[in-house]
């Protein structure tokens, strides 16, 4: 179904994960130009409810983000590394994304996200992505194919995508709650170790799927952060766009 | 199967183990075959395999509902159940795929996975319950997975896992809030026009749900609520949203299943 074929690493001789290591710092720093600052992981919706107030409240909301689509994300990227079709992973992230509104931001971060790769780590698979899909492709899957770009394996393009998970709804919840920023990276720093081993799953989910096809791929949702999603972009006033 | 006088033939129709199928009326619309599936004994305990499967053969219209909740119960030697289920719906037929919520009763731990096939002009309607224990005990450990592919690519790909041996975060407010009760109903129709999102208030005390359209020509309510009949009440109401109360298709075939250790039941539904 391709049209994209990908080549892990193109530019890196010895394949994926070649590249210089402090690539994956850049990807995953909240200040890397690709729109992320302006999503908070569904931690405004939930503000809004009453349902996240204090560092506690967060760090549950994080922690099950974490384990579901922060899942998800993480092996469709490592996937995207690994040399799984895009396009295939693409209709993947579809299915596991059961809320209208929420494909949309994805697919618009996944926009801003080609863009500034295509900048920073230039590479034909990033341009054949761009071609095949102008409306925009899911971001972890772009993620994926940027972590190839910039020489990095799946795992660290696992690591990126749960990280991420994490740090969009923390770091919103300071401006939101105005929560003490120390007390927001406390909580991140908690999550630390289950980061590690959902990265880990993720990439040999994320390797299984180059394998065997993305049917594979771990599908775990969050029914709260879709219903909260749909409501949230009613929203006529919001900080934040997701 | 279609009968071929605008009606539903049932040419299979056969359970064991704790799954026993029943044609039952009255139908639910012109040409359709309504089965009853009736928990024939305690069903799943830990360690069961149970499988049932339906499948509505082109031009079939079938309903498929049960007589009662299905409760996991735990095993002797605290071991995982398994419940599968297959759907298949041809070309111009439809089924309805209703079955009443299961219920993780405390120290239960059941894994079920639903799989339906659709062809391309199939239409489905699926509805799926979970309720986090019964009254007033802790959830036992529910994992499910509901896969739908329409002529070949997968429409839906959905798992959700509560209860003490799920992955941390479960109860938080990213995936189940404290609600003791989760569902939905997903809409898949050749002709559907895709509806707008809506979603219910999200503070008030009988629950909150949404309704969403998919990729392709499908939509999908996903409910919460603080138990069973108010979470049943929000996907009746969304799903009048949802689905235009036309049931004038031909007939399908259904197929129910019984664990290795117990039974599998099927149905089969095909046009008269």
């Amino acid at each position: 179904m391709s049209e994209v074929q990908q080549q892990p690493g193109r530019g890196f001789p010895g394949g994926y994960g070649q590249g210089p290591r402090a690539a994956l710092l850049l990807l995953a720093d909240g200040r890397f130009p690709a729109g992320g600052h302006a999503h908070s992981g569904g931690v405004e919706a939930a503000v809004a409810d009453g349902r996240v107030h204090d560092a506690a409240s967060l760090a549950a909301h994080c922690r099950g983000r974490l384990h579901t689509t922060g899942l998800v994300a993480a092996a469709l990227a490592a996937a995207a590394t690994a040399g799984a079709d895009p396009l295939g992973l693409d209709q993947a992230a579809d299915a596991r994304t059961p809320s209208a509104a929420l494909r949309t931001v994805s697919r618009r971060l996944g926009r801003q996200l080609l863009r500034a790769a295509r900048a920073v780590w230039p590479a034909p698979a990033l341009d054949d992505l761009a071609a095949a899909l102008p409306r925009g492709a899911h971001q972890p899957v772009v993620l994926g194919l940027a972590a190839a770009a910039a020489g990095l394996g799946p795992l660290d393009a696992a690591y990126a995508a749960a990280y991420e998970s994490v740090s969009a709804p923390a770091t919103a919840a300071v401006r939101l709650l105005g929560l003490d920023p120390f007390h927001a990276a406390a909580v991140l720093a908690r999550l630390a170790a289950e980061t590690d081993s959902v990265a880990a799953e993720a990439a040999a989910a994320g390797r299984r799927a180059a394998a065997d096809g993305p049917g594979t791929l771990p599908a775990p949702g969050a029914p709260l952060l879709d219903v909260l999603a749909e409501a949230h972009a009613a929203w006529p006033v919001r900080l934040f766009a997701s | 199967m279609a009968d071929g006088r605008g009606g539903t033939a049932l040419p299979l129709l056969a359970g064991d183990g704790p799954l026993a199928l029943r044609r039952t009326g009255p139908v639910p619309a012109p040409g359709a075959a309504h089965v009853t599936v009736v928990g024939a004994m305690s069903a799943p305990l830990g360690g069961d395999r149970l499988r049932i499967e339906a499948e509505a053969e082109p031009g079939a219209h079938l309903t498929v509902g049960a007589s009662a909740a299905t409760v996991s119960l735990p095993g002797p030697h605290g071991e995982q159940a398994a419940y599968d289920v297959r759907l298949r719906v041809g070309t111009g037929a439809r089924l309805d795929w209703l079955p009443e919520p299961v219920i993780a009763a405390a120290g239960s731990r059941l894994r079920m996975a639903t799989r339906a096939e659709l062809a391309d002009g199939a239409c489905l309607l699926l509805r799926e319950e979970q309720i986090l224990g019964r009254h007033a005990e802790p959830t036992g450990d529910l994992a499910t997975r509901l896969t739908v592919v329409l002529a070949g690519r997968t429409l839906l790909d959905q798992e959700l896992s509560f209860g003490p041996g799920a992955s941390p975060g479960w109860d938080g407010p990213a995936v189940l809030g404290g609600y003791r009760a989760v569902g939905q109903l997903l809409y898949v129709a050749p002709d559907l026009t895709p509806p707008a999102p809506y979603v219910t208030p999200t503070t008030g005390p009988d629950g909150v749900a949404a309704l969403t359209p998919l990729t392709g020509p499908a939509a999908l309510v996903t409910a919460l609520a603080p138990d069973g009949h108010r979470l049943r009440r929000l996907l009746d109401e969304l799903q009048e949203r949802l689905t235009a109360p036309v049931l004038t298709m031909a007939p399908g075939t259904a197929t129910g299943a019984v664990p290795p250790t117990g039974s599998a039941a099927a149905l089969n539904g095909t046009p008269l």
